[in-house]
C-alpha cells in the first residue's frame, strides 16, 4: 500500500542519513571504552577549549535574548518606517556563509587593517584572534533564532492583554513582567536552547576570527578538526560526542517542551 | 511563516491584523529601537558592507578577475550547481517527509522528528565526521565517497534536511482537509487532489523552504572540513575557497568572491519576502 | 426512493455513531436530517457521500448500491459548514473544477459555470478568490461548484451553520427557492429546528445514533412519535404528567372548571408580539404563551389567580416519562 511505501521510504532515508551515522560517532567515541573520553577530560587545553566554548556560548545566548525579545516587541508592537526591511534583514545571518561572517568581522575589527580595528586596539581593546571577536561571531550566527521563535507567539496572543493591564493602570515595566513575558516564556525557552546549541557549534567564523591559539582561543570544535588532521580520531570522536550529545539535548527538550500542535 | 497561514474565519487572523497596525514609537521605545539598530549595525550590516566596499575596491574588473579565476569559478560552479541538485533532492524528499509526519500515524514518530532537527542543532564539523563514519574510509556499508564529489552533495543534503520539511509541515497540518473531501467527491482522483488541490497550497511554503535549503547549501563550510578533503578543482567548495584567500592574505579576492555569496542570500531574502507575502495574502 | 439506507452501524472506538440507521430519502425533495450535535447525522451524511464507510450495512443511492463505492464515483455534491473552498482558485475555477475533472469541452465548462454562477448571484465575483468573499457568498460558491457536475443527489452538512443569524435566514430562503428551481434530491444536516421546519419537506430526526422519527414538518409537530421529538422540535412546558407547548395552554380568569388547574402568575415576560405568563401551580411553574391582546383581555398581572387548561383541538399529547 502506498501509505506504508511512503512510510517506508522516509525511515530508510533519516536512518541512513541521520541515525546510523549519527549512532556511529557514539559508537567510534566509545571504541576503547570510556578511554577517549577521559583522555579529553584530562587534557588542560581541550578543557580549556570546553570552558571557553560554554562562556561563549552563555554570553551570545544572553545577548542574543535581551536583543531578540527587544526587537521582536518593536516589530510586533509598534509601527516605524523601514520595518519590514529590518525584518527581513534580520534573517540574513541564517543564509551568510560562516566564512564570510568571519571575514565580515575581521575586515570590521581586524588590528590590522580593520575599519574600527586599530582604534579599538590604541584603546587597548582587541576583538579579533580574542575572546570578543569569537562571542561576536557566535553572536551574528545565531541572532535571528529567539527573534523567529518569539515574534509568531507575540503576534499570536495579540494585545489585548496588555491592553487590559494598562488600563488596570500597570506601567510598562509591570505590563512587560507580569503579562507580556509569561505569555511568551515558551517562545523565548526554545529560542534560548536552539541560539545555545548553535552558540556551542559554531565553527567556521570562529575559525576566522580567533586564531586557533591553543589553550587560548581554541574552541571545542576548532579541536575536533585538531584531533581529526592530527590522526587522533579518538580524541576527535570524544569531542564530536560531546558536542553532539548537548546538541541532541537541545532538541530533544525543545520537542518535550513544545506543546503538541492540537489536530 | 508558516503560521502566518491562517484560516480567516479564525480569530487569530483578525487579531493579527489589529496588531500589525501597531502603536506609533513612544520615547522610550523610539530609544531601544535606536540601540537595537546601532547593535545590529556594527554587529551585521557594516561588516557585510566592509565585506561590499573591499570586494568591489579594485573597481569591476578586479571583482571579475577574482570570480573568474579558474579555480575559484570551479568552486562557484560546484557550489551552486550541487546546491541546486540537493535543493531538488530536499523539495520532493522534505515534502514526502512532511507529508508522512502530519498524515501518517504510527509509534515512533516523535524520533524522527528529533532526527530531522539534529542538523540544525548539531555543529557543522560534527556533521562532517557524523558522515565520515557511515561513508567514509571505515564505512561498515563499504561506500567511501570521502575527498570526492557525492561527499559535497551529501553534506549538502544532511545540513539542509530541516528546511523544506520545517516549512511545509506547519502548513500541510493547517491544510483545509474538506477541501480535498470536495475535491473528492466533484470526482477528483486521489491524486488529482494532490496535484491541484494539495499542491498548490504548498507551493509558497515548498518554495520557501526551497530557498532557505538553496542558501544554506551555497554557504556550507563546516561539514565538508573533513570529509570533502577540499581538493581544488574537484571538492573545494566556495566558502573553502574564501578561506583560503583569506589564510594567503589575499582579503581583496576573498571579499570579491563572499559578495558573490552574499548576493545570493540577498537574493534569497527578498524571495522568501515575497513568498511570506504571498501565503499571508491567500489566507 | 432516492437513497436508500439499511441496516447501517458506525462506530469510532467506543463511541457509537450510526446503531443500525434505516431511512429511505424520496427523490426530488428537500429532506433534513435534524437532531442534536454528535448524534450522527453528520456521519450519516458523510456515510451517503462516501466520506465515511458504514461498518455493516448498505446504501442505495438511485437504485445503485453505492455501499463499497468510493466518493469520486458517487455523483453526489458536497457542501461543507465552513465551504472547503479551493483558496488557491479564482470563484469561477472553483465551479468549473468537477467539470474540469470530467474533461468536458472547455465552451461547454464556460457555459456551464456562468449559468450556475448567475443562479448562485455571484456572476460579478466570478475572478476573485474565495478569501476575498463573505460566508455567505462563499457558502453560494460551494453550492454553485456542488451543482455544477448534476449530481444525483445534493448532501449539505450543516450548511448555515457557520454564518450569522441574518445571512443564515437569507440563505435558507434562498435554498428553498432554488431547491424549487432546480429540484435535485437534497438532504442537508442541520440542529436547527427551526431551520428543518421552515425549509424540509421531510425531516428525519436522529439522537444518539438512532432515528427517532420521520415525517413532514406538519407530522412532526403535531404528532411527536415521543417526548424527545416532542421537546427538540419546539418549545415544551409539562401541565401535570403531560407535555404540551405553551401557546396550546390557555388561560382564564374567574370560575373554575373541571379540566383546569388553578395557579398563580408568577412572572410575565414579553418578547415582542409575544407574552410568556408563568404561572405557578403549587408543585410545578407552566409556561404558557400568549399573543398580546389575548393577554390584554385578559387583564392579568403578577400575582393573578388563573386557572390553566390544555386547549380542546391539541391533537397529540405525550406523557412525560417519568
Amino acid at each position: 500500500m502506498a501509505k506504508y511505501a511512503l512510510r517506508l521510504t522516509v525511515i530508510a532515508y533519516l536512518f541512513f542519513l541521520v541515525a546510523w551515522p549519527l549512532y556511529l560517532v557514539g559508537k567510534n567515541a566509545f571504541a576503547n571504552g570510556l578511554d577517549n573520553i577521559t583522555g579529553i577530560l584530562e587534557d588542560p587545553d581541550i578543557v580549556h577549549a570546553l570552558t571557553l566554548t560554554v562562556q561563549v556560548a552563555v554570553i551570545a545566548v544572553i545577548i542574543n535574548t535581551v536583543f531578540g525579545v527587544g526587537i521582536s516587541l518593536l516589530l510586533v508592537r509598534y509601527e516605524f518606517p523601514g520595518k519590514r526591511l529590518l525584518s527581513a534583514m534580520l534573517d540574513v545571518p541564517l543564509s551568510v556563509s560562516p566564512i564570510v561572517v568571519g571575514l565580515a568581522l575581521v575586515l570590521v575589527y581586524g588590528g590590522r587593517n580593520g575599519w574600527f580595528g586599530p582604534a579599538l586596539e590604541n584603546a587597548g581593546f582587541q576583538v579579533i584572534f580574542s575572546t570578543p571577536g569569537i562571542v561576536l561571531a557566535t553572536v551574528f550566527v545565531a541572532l535571528p533564532l529567539v527573534i523567529r521563535e518569539v515574534v509568531p507567539v507575540l503576534e499570536e496572543v495579540g494585545d489585548e492583554q496588555e491592553q487590559a493591564a494598562r488600563s488596570l493602570g500597570a506601567n510598562a515595566v509591570q505590563t512587560f513582567r507580569r503579562i507580556t513575558l509569561p505569555s511568551i516564556k515558551w517562545g523565548v525557552i526554545y529560542g534560548v536552547v536552539l541560539s545555545l546549541a548553535r552558540s556551542l557549534g559554531e565553527f567556521g567564523a570562529v575559525k576566522v576570527v580567533s586564531g586557533n591559539v591553543l589553550g587560548q582561543t581554541r574552541t571545542a570544535t576548532l579541536v575536533v578538526e585538531e584531533k581529526y588532521l592530527n590522526f587522533d580520531k579518538g580524541g576527535a570522536y570524544a569531542t564530536a560526542f560531546l558536542l553532539a550529545l548537548v546538541a541532541v539535548a537541545c532538541i530533544i527538550t525543545v520537542s518535550i517542551l513544545r506543546p503538541k500542535e492540537d489536530r | 511563516m508558516s503560521s502566518a497561514l491562517l484560516v480567516p474565519d479564525r480569530p487569530a487572523a483578525s487579531r493579527r491584523r489589529a496588531a500589525r497596525g501597531g502603536r506609533r514609537l513612544t520615547r522610550v521605545s523610539g530609544l531601544g529601537l535606536g540601540i537595537a539598530m546601532m547593535w545590529f549595525s556594527l554587529l551585521v550590516l557594516i561588516p557585510l558592507a566592509a565585506v561590499v566596499v573591499t570586494g568591489t575596491s579594485g573597481g569591476w574588473s578586479g571583482f571579475w578577475d577574482a570570480v573568474t579565476n579558474e579555480q575559484t569559478a570551479a568552486a562557484i560552479r560546484l557550489t551552486v550547481g550541487t546546491a541546486f541538485l540537493v535543493t531538488v533532492v530536499n523539495v520532493i524528499m522534505g515534502t514526502l517527509i512532511a507529508w508522512v509526519l502530519v498524515r501518517d500515524r504510527f509509534p515512533g514518530q516523535r524520533a524522527l522528528e528529533v532526527l530531522i532537527d539534529i542538523p540544525f542543532a548539531l555543529p557543522t564539523i560534527v556533521a562532517g565526521l557524523v558522515l565520515l563514519s557511515l561513508y567514509g574510509p571505515n564505512s561498515p556499508l563499504g561506500i567511501n565517497i570521502a575527498n570526492a564529489r557525492p561527499a559535497v552533495f551529501l553534506a549538502f543534503l544532511f545540513v539542509t534536511l530541516p528546511f523544506v520539511v520545517r516549512t511545509v509541515q506547519p502548513v500541510l497540518a493547517e491544510l483545509d482537509k474538506e477541501a480535498e473531501e470536495a475535491a473528492m467527491s466533484l470526482g477528483a482522483s486521489k491524486f488529482t487532489v494532490f496535484r491541484r488541490i494539495i499542491l498548490p497550497s504548498l507551493t509558497p511554503a515548498i518554495a520557501a523552504g526551497a530557498a532557505l535549503s538553496f542558501a544554506r547549501g551555497v554557504s556550507e563550510y563546516g561539514s565538508l572540513v573533513l570529509l570533502s578533503g577540499n581538493l581544488p578543482m574537484r571538492t573545494e567548495v566556495t566558502s573553502v575557497r574564501i578561506l583560503s584567500s583569506i589564510e594567503n592574505d589575499n582579503v581583496d579576492s576573498a571579499a570579491a568572491v563572499a559578495t558573490v555569496l552574499l548576493v545570493i542570500s540577498f537574493a534569497v531574502i527578498v524571495i522568501l519576502d515575497l513568498l511570506q507575502r504571498r501565503m499571508v495574502r491567500r489566507g | 426512493m432516492s437513497i436508500e439506507i439499511k441496516n447501517v452501524n458506525k462506530r469510532f472506538g467506543d463511541f457509537v455513531a450510526l446503531d443500525n440507521v434505516s431511512v429511505s430519502i424520496p427523490s426530488g425533495q428537500l429532506t433534513a436530517l435534524l437532531g442534536p450535535s454528535g448524534g450522527g447525522k453528520s456521519t450519516l451524511l458523510r456515510i451517503i457521500a462516501g466520506l465515511e464507510s458504514a461498518e455493516s450495512g448498505t446504501v442505495e443511492i438511485e437504485g445503485l448500491n453505492a455501499t463499497k463505492l468510493p466518493p469520486q464515483k458517487r455523483n453526489v455534491g458536497f457542501v461543507f459548514q465552513h465551504y472547503a473552498a479551493f483558496k488557491h482558485l479564482s470563484v469561477a475555477r472553483n465551479v468549473a473544477f468537477g467539470l474540469e475533472i470530467r474533461k468536458r469541452p472547455k465552451d461547454e465548462i464556460r457555459e456551464r459555470v456562468n449559468e450556475l454562477l448567475d443562479l448562485v448571484h455571484l456572476r460579478q465575483f466570478a475572478d476573485r478568490l474565495p478569501s476575498q468573499l463573505s460566508g455567505g457568498q462563499r457558502q453560494r460558491m460551494a453550492l454553485a461548484r456542488a451543482l455544477a457536475v448534476q449530481p444525483t443527489v445534493l448532501l449539505l452538512d450543516e450548511p448555515f451553520g457557520a454564518l450569522d443569524a441574518k445571512v443564515r435566514k437569507e440563505l435558507r430562503d434562498w435554498l428553498r427557492r432554488l431547491h424549487d428551481e432546480v429540484h435535485v434530491t437534497t438532504v442537508f444536516v442541520t440542529h436547527d429546528q427551526e431551520e428543518a421546519l421552515e425549509v424540509a419537506d421531510e425531516i428525519v430526526v436522529i439522537n444518539e445514533g438512532r432515528v427517532e422519527q420521520i415525517g413532514s414538518p406538519d407530522e412532526l409537530y403535531d404528532q411527536p412519535a415521543n417526548d424527545f421529538v416532542m421537546k427538540f422540535l419546539g418549545p415544551v412546558t409539562q401541565l401535570g404528567d403531560r407535555l404540551v407547548r405553551p401557546h396550546d395552554l390557555h388561560l382564564q380568569v374567574g370560575e373554575r372548571d373541571a379540566e383546569a388547574v388553578s395557579g398563580r402568575v408568577t412572572r410575565v415576560t414579553r418578547i415582542g408580539f409575544e407574552i410568556r405568563v408563568e404561572v405557578s401551580t403549587g408543585d410545578q411553574v407552566v409556561t404558557v404563551t400568549l399573543n398580546r391582546n389575548e393577554f390584554l383581555s385578559l387583564g392579568i398581572g403578577t400575582g393573578a389567580e388563573v386557572q390553566v387548561r390544555v386547549a380542546p383541538d391539541v391533537p397529540a399529547v405525550v406523557r412525560a416519562a417519568a
